[in-house]
């Protein structure tokens, strides 16, 4: 309690915002990794982005970077980026698997990752090679706890 | 009390940019550690992009071509800079729990360097992170940008201890400028950090500022590099002529 007193002063002195919205929202029948992108399982494909606490916490977005369709993606490990300011952000794969699809739009209209995190700003599709692997991954609930337990330690 | 986190720290003078850059992406992705590398200087002259910049939109390329400067897109993000002998940069690579105070996105390590560096500068001048860049007042010195992964980041900073005016014309106003520039030239905008600092002296205090939070060991370049880095893919890059040329023609 008295470190978040002292860096809102501290923030306050240096002129800066550090407000992030109280909640996040979160999707329901979506899966969830701990590094905040969501999943969206159909069959064999699944469609990625990052949550909207992630969106929240990053700022406006104003690049990102996409895989090439082909590229493998490994469950875990960073696949592309986001910039947003003056900082790249990795984005890491919930999910291992085959980029099937790139969102193009993002190219032009970034902040779509802002504005519409689980719809339009879509990141990537993939064809899943391994479905065991969203056993590991947080439902809409545990998601929802886990960015209140991160964002009450800081 | 705990422990201090230990934090490398590796002195440089007259390195390339580049080789630098290089060097930092590959400790920052491949290395365990926590780092400070300290550049004072650069070797020549060279433009250095973020990761999405666009030399149409914010070089003055066909002198660039002229007179053969080198313009590199670094692996982080932010703006553009043109760095010389009178840069001096400081980087901070660490690893998130080690600082877990300061939440691992953007802002808020912002705000942990420029307590960090608030305390460099006490007493001399305005110090103040003003959106985003470090200036006395409402002059930039100091540009800064980061590159976060799951469990690490970076904050470099290139600092303006001394520049060429003649570089500045190599440099567009940019489109996507903090509102306290209010359209002024680069001229008008930045300050040089000689006129509130000896050299040495920042390099000695921000050593200083380290040391309240990590247990500092200092290690050299030849420690760091080997021949089995050749491993790694860099994606910091110098831009081609024919990139450039292929920029300026649209």
């Amino acid at each position: 309690m008295a470190l978040r007193l002292w860096a809102s002063r501290s923030a306050s002195y240096l002129k800066i915002s550090t407000f992030n919205r109280a909640f996040a929202t979160v999707v329901k029948d979506l899966k969830y990794a701990d590094s905040h992108e969501w999943v969206k399982v159909q069959g064999n494909s699944a469609t990625v982005g990052i949550t909207d606490h992630a969106q929240d916490h990053l700022g406006d977005v104003v690049y990102v970077e996409l895989p090439e369709v082909g590229t493998d993606v490994t469950q875990g490990n960073s696949f592309g980026a986001v910039e947003s300011v003056k900082a790249t952000s990795d984005i890491n794969s919930p999910v291992s698997g085959k980029v099937v699809e790139v969102n193009e739009e993002l190219n032009d209209s970034p902040a779509l990752v802002n504005a519409s995190p689980y719809e339009k700003g879509w990141i990537i599709k993939v064809e899943l090679s391994n479905n065991d692997e969203l056993k590991s991954l947080m439902d809409s609930d545990g998601y929802s706890k886990f960015c209140d337990e991160e964002d009450a330690k800081h | 009390m705990a422990a201090l986190p230990l934090m490398k720290l590796i002195r440089l003078k007259g390195v390339p940019i580049l080789q630098q850059l290089h060097l930092e992406e590959r400790l920052l992705r491949t290395s365990p550690h926590n780092w400070c590398i300290i550049n004072d200087g650069t070797n020549l002259p060279h433009i250095v992009m973020g990761i999405s910049g666009k030399p149409a939109e914010l070089l003055e390329i066909n002198s660039v071509l002229r007179d053969k400067v080198p313009v590199i897109r670094r692996f982080s993000g932010g703006g553009t800079v043109i760095v010389d002998t009178g840069t001096i940069f400081v980087t901070f690579i660490c690893n998130k729990d080690d600082v877990s105070e300061v939440q691992p996105y953007p802002r808020p390590i912002m705000s942990w360097s420029s307590l960090l560096y608030s305390r460099v500068f006490q007493g001399v001048g305005d110090f103040v992170l003003r959106e985003n860049d470090y200036a006395f007042g409402n002059r930039k010195f100091g540009g800064n940008a980061q590159s976060i992964t799951k469990n690490r980041w970076i904050h470099h900073t290139s600092f303006l201890w001394d520049y060429e005016i003649n570089n500045m014309a190599y440099l567009k106003l940019p489109k996507r400028a903090p509102e306290y520039r209010l359209a002024r030239n680069h001229l008008d905008f930045i300050c040089c950090m000689k006129e509130y600092m000896p050299r040495t002296n920042f390099i000695t205090r921000t050593v200083d500022a380290l040391q309240g939070e990590f247990s500092v060991e200092t290690t050299d370049l030849e420690a760091v590099e080997s021949p089995s880095n050749t491993k790694f893919i860099h994606s910091s890059k110098i831009l081609t002529e024919r990139e450039l040329e292929e920029a300026a023609l649209g």
